[in-house]
């Protein structure tokens, strides 16, 4: 029994190492097409990810990109894809910063307030996209991805001075003001003014809830088997629709949380440079971890790596796009290498119950052992 | 026609190996084997939907190599397979010529031609007519004409009878000696052995990939057929004592379920006698049509309650009403004395009901899941599942490996994918899984379907078993001997409504066929049938069947 197993996990890796060369194969191609030097970029960046502050900025980032991949990873595990971590994290933090900052609290309750009002805004975004499901059958493709065009709108509107915006004095931005020092989540310090934000590890140990809902208790499986067959979960008791609405909140809830790292951590407000676009590396993260927490955990580092490691590419003259191109031809190279390992995964099982069984494999059986 | 050491293989599987057949020209020639024998993958050969890894295939003594079904159409090889590739809302002139209009066009000529070969082989066709008006055998006469019209001269009919009742299978034959006697070859895949030596000129045996005889139908027995085919005497459903008690387990008072929920209009259906049932026939979906029109019934604790019924009379619906998968429209549903009409899924599994669905795939399992998970399926709350919300990996596991052993699932291991494992271990592990909660009503939704004739007795075993103690059981069958033989008593469902009631002991299947097309109601008697030309649905037998 146990060559099942470690089959399966020796394919749980071709999958991704599958990818990752391939795409750096690829990036390599199209470096060399376009007249670069295809090795040198990527010299630089492994180079630059050996300092310290880029090490601590690469955690950091990796923090939030763990959130919201572990939120798109939650709709995955469902058969639902949460397009809209984007928005919901985007509007949680900035609503949870405008309440941040109109109270004030004893450190803890302050903290807490936030992340609740993030979590509760994040989970109201994605419902609206749950409850047209459920009750309505709107797909959450669609939805979702006209959630976050609303929601771009929404904050552009709210965050206007005469709403809930403040423009700072000589400056062109416009932030929700500034959350008072009890709503700070304390970091952790490295010594020259390098800090990794406590909200890093609150991120990765919601990796173990998630592993341990989705693995270990009723309802996370009710909500596996929900993503692996609608129509036997039903049967087998699920409330399909109301399963639908759940772990889409759940989703949301988690992906307002993503915005929560840089909020609390640094920035100390919501303001027009507040960081966009993690829930769309998040579904990449996701892919690329398969949604497993551990994989999702190293997935989210080398997203993390590729984005800081290669922002000062231009500076050694080379387009930091490169960075860019990469996460691109990583998303592809993920889609076709898992389907392809995938593929061959389930013909080799087959083959190996039909070769056990001819060889008299079979547990022994009740039968057998009268006979 | 002549095959020649026909080998193929699947990843793990050899699933045809060294096949050697020759069909004569204008006969019927019939391949028997029981499920996964290899019948099915030899036809996707023939038809060119495969190809063979070794051995030739020759037609009128000329070598052929298909690559696709084109090829094989080309070379006036026709299929009609076990499940019709016919699109409902076309008419069967727009069925037909779909993807032939270059043979007659689509127009008078292509109507021309319809008629034409219709009458020649006594289909009786109506080319203007819509599929979705059909009943079963019109659409399989449709799929036939289908491969007449591409110049078939050859056709394999892939277990042409398994969807239709005694009287149709009749009918299926005449025309297939109207074929015959026009000179077309026929290839007859079953596993039905009585409707074999009805209608075979040759029969070739299959047994595990392989051809292991041949057999004259003239001075063939049943008996020394299923020899042939199994290697063992074909188990039988048959069940000698009766444990039925007269305590009720489970009560169905008045069950109604209309489309799209009850129309008020539809409300006075519910008190409609049987004798009018053909008057809502063609009545338009709006209207709330009833897919389960007052259904009354009552099984005793080690009772077997079977129903009859072509396809698409409301077994499905009722099924899913007493699930809880849709809600009844009316009427009320006692388990065990507990109201459970309102009651949704997990709560009636939780309060004993077991189910073996029809659909296994769909509905039973997880496919690309391992055993244990689906040992888990639908029973994820109660022991040894689970405490309190959180999963008992290690019990359920262990109680996997027993339901492994004591159910003779044939598998490797319980972390192996539920899809890794044959029709028949998958479905031994669903009985399995439902009994291991001590159900005291099961609902055994074709239970034996596609599967393995060793699998098939032991499946009966445990049905027979659990009965013995106490178990009252739902059985819903197409499988009309199994129905006779496991039953205690037996119902026909026709059209939502239950519309006859027989005694196993003495009912035959042609009488049971009867009802089941509607020609019948009320009590059948193995002597005469008085009821049946009373019946107003009598002259539309298949209409709307599916």
């Amino acid at each position: 029994m146990k060559k099942f197993d470690k089959d399966r996990l020796l394919l749980a890796f071709a999958g991704p190492a599958l990818a990752l060369v391939t795409a750096f194969v690829l990036t390599m191609i199209v470096l060399a097409a376009t007249g670069v030097d295809p090795i040198d970029p990527l010299r630089i960046m492994v180079e630059n990810a050996g300092y310290e502050d880029v090490q601590v900025l690469i955690v950091n980032q990796a923090g939030t990109y763990y959130l919201a991949a572990l939120a798109v990873a939650i709709g995955f595990r469902m058969n639902l894809f949460n397009i809209g971590v984007d928005g919901q994290y985007r509007l949680a933090a900035m609503v949870s910063a405008v309440v941040g900052t109109a109270v004030t609290l004893p450190g803890p309750l302050h903290i807490l307030l936030i992340v609740l009002v993030a979590m509760m805004v994040g989970a109201f975004w994605s419902g609206i996209a749950g409850v047209l499901k459920a009750k309505r059958g709107v797909s959450e493709v669609v939805s979702t991805i006209m959630l976050n065009a609303i929601a771009t709108s929404l904050i552009a509107y709210l965050i206007l001075p005469k709403n809930l915006g403040v423009q700072p004095e000589g400056s062109n931005d416009l932030n929700t003001g500034e959350i008072a020092q009890s709503g700070w989540f304390p970091a952790v310090d490295l010594g020259d003014g390098l800090e990794i934000y406590g909200f890093t590890f609150v991120a990765f140990a919601l990796g173990i809830v998630y592993w341990f809902v989705l693995n270990r208790t009723r309802f996370g499986f009710d909500l596996r088997a929900t993503g692996a067959s609608e129509s036997a979960a039903q049967a087998s008791g699920v409330d399909a629709k109301k399963m639908i609405i759940t772990s889409m909140l759940i989703s949301g809830a988690v992906a307002g949380l993503a915005g929560m790292p840089v909020l609390l951590g640094e920035s100390h407000t919501y303001s027009l440079s507040f960081p966009v676009g993690i829930g769309f590396t998040g579904i990449t993260i996701a892919l690329l971890g398969r949604n497993s927490p551990v994989g999702i955990f190293f997935a989210a580092l080398l997203m993390a790596f590729i984005d800081k490691a290669s922002a000062s590419l231009d500076t050694a003259g080379y387009a930091k796009e490169i960075g860019t191109i990469m996460k691109g031809l990583i998303v592809i190279a993920v889609v076709v290498s898992y389907e392809l390992v995938g593929r061959y995964g389930i013909r080799r099982q087959q083959q190996k119950v039909g070769e056990e069984l001819a060889a008299g494999g079979a547990i022994k059986t009740d039968k057998e052992v009268a006979a | 026609m002549e095959l020649h050491g026909i080998t193929k293989r699947f990843p793990g599987v050899v699933a045809n190996k060294d096949i050697a057949i020759t069909v004569r020209k204008g006969t019927v020639h019939a391949l028997v084997g029981e499920n996964g024998a290899g019948k099915s993958t030899l036809m996707k050969i023939l038809y060119g939907m495969q190809k063979p890894d070794e051995g030739t295939i020759a037609i009128d003594g000329e070598q052929v190599s298909f690559t696709s079904p084109g090829d094989a159409i080309a070379r006036g090889i026709g299929m009609v397979h076990q499940h019709f590739m016919l699109a409902d809302n076309l008419t069967v002139l727009e069925n037909v010529v779909l993807g032939g209009e270059k043979l007659y066009g689509i127009g008078a000529k292509a109507r021309k031609k319809i008629r034409e070969i219709s009458d020649a082989y006594g289909l009786g066709v109506r080319p203007d007519a819509l599929v979705e008006d059909l009943g079963v055998a019109d659409r399989q006469r449709v799929e036939i004409l289908k491969v007449l019209y591409r110049g078939a001269r050859i056709l394999i009919l892939d277990e042409p009878t398994a969807v239709l009742v005694p009287q149709e299978v009749d009918a299926l034959f005449d025309n297939l000696r109207e074929l015959k006697s026009e000179g077309l070859t026929v290839i007859f895949i079953s596993h039905k052995l009585g409707e074999v030596l009805k209608v075979a000129d040759d029969i070739t045996v299959i047994r595990r990939g392989t051809t292991v005889g041949t057999a004259d139908p003239r001075n063939t027995t049943p008996k020394q057929l299923a020899e042939l085919m199994v290697g063992a005497e074909l188990p039988s459903p048959e069940t000698r004592e009766s444990t039925v008690t007269d305590i009720p387990m489970l009560t169905v008072a008045g069950l109604t379920v209309a489309q799209g929920g009850l129309a008020p209009v539809a409300t006075e259906d519910t008190a409609r006698t049987p004798e009018s049932s053909d008057t809502f026939v063609h009545e338009p979906a709006a209207g709330g049509r009833l897919l389960l029109d007052d259904v009354n019934f009552t099984i005793h604790k080690g009772e077997i309650l079977g129903i009859a019924g072509v396809e698409g009379n409301g077994q499905t619906e009722l099924i899913e009403a007493l699930m809880g998968m849709s809600s009844a429209d009316a009427g009320v549903i006692t388990l065990d004395g507990a109201d459970i009409t309102k009651s949704p899924v997990r709560k009636r599994r939780e309060g004993g009901i077991g189910y073996i669905p029809e659909d296994r795939h769909r509905h039973g399992l997880l496919l690309e899941s391992p055993l244990w998970e689906n040992r888990i399926l639908g029973h994820v709350t109660e022991a040894p599942n689970s405490k309190r919300g959180v999963l008992d990996l290690k019990a359920a596991r262990k109680d996997t490996e027993r339901i492994v052993r004591e159910y003779d699932v044939r598998t490797p291991g319980i972390e192996v994918t539920a899809a890794s494992l044959s029709g028949g271990n998958q479905q031994k592990l669903i009985v399995g899984r439902e009994m291991s909660h001590n159900p005291k009503f099961l609902i055994a939704a074709h239970p034996t379907r596609g599967v393995d004739v060793g699998a098939q007795a032991q499946i009966w075993d445990a049905i027979r078993e659990a009965r013995r103690e106490g178990l009252a059981v739902l059985l819903i069958s197409a499988d009309l001997d199994e129905l006779i033989g496991l039953s205690d008593t037996l119902r026909v469902i026709y059209r939502g409504r239950l519309v006859a009631d027989a005694d196993p002991a003495t009912v035959t299947p042609e009488e049971l066929g009867t009802a089941m097309t509607g020609a019948a109601s009320g009590h059948l008697e193995a002597t005469d049938n008085r009821s049946a030309g009373t019946d107003a649905g009598a002259d539309s037998p298949e209409d709307e069947a599916r």
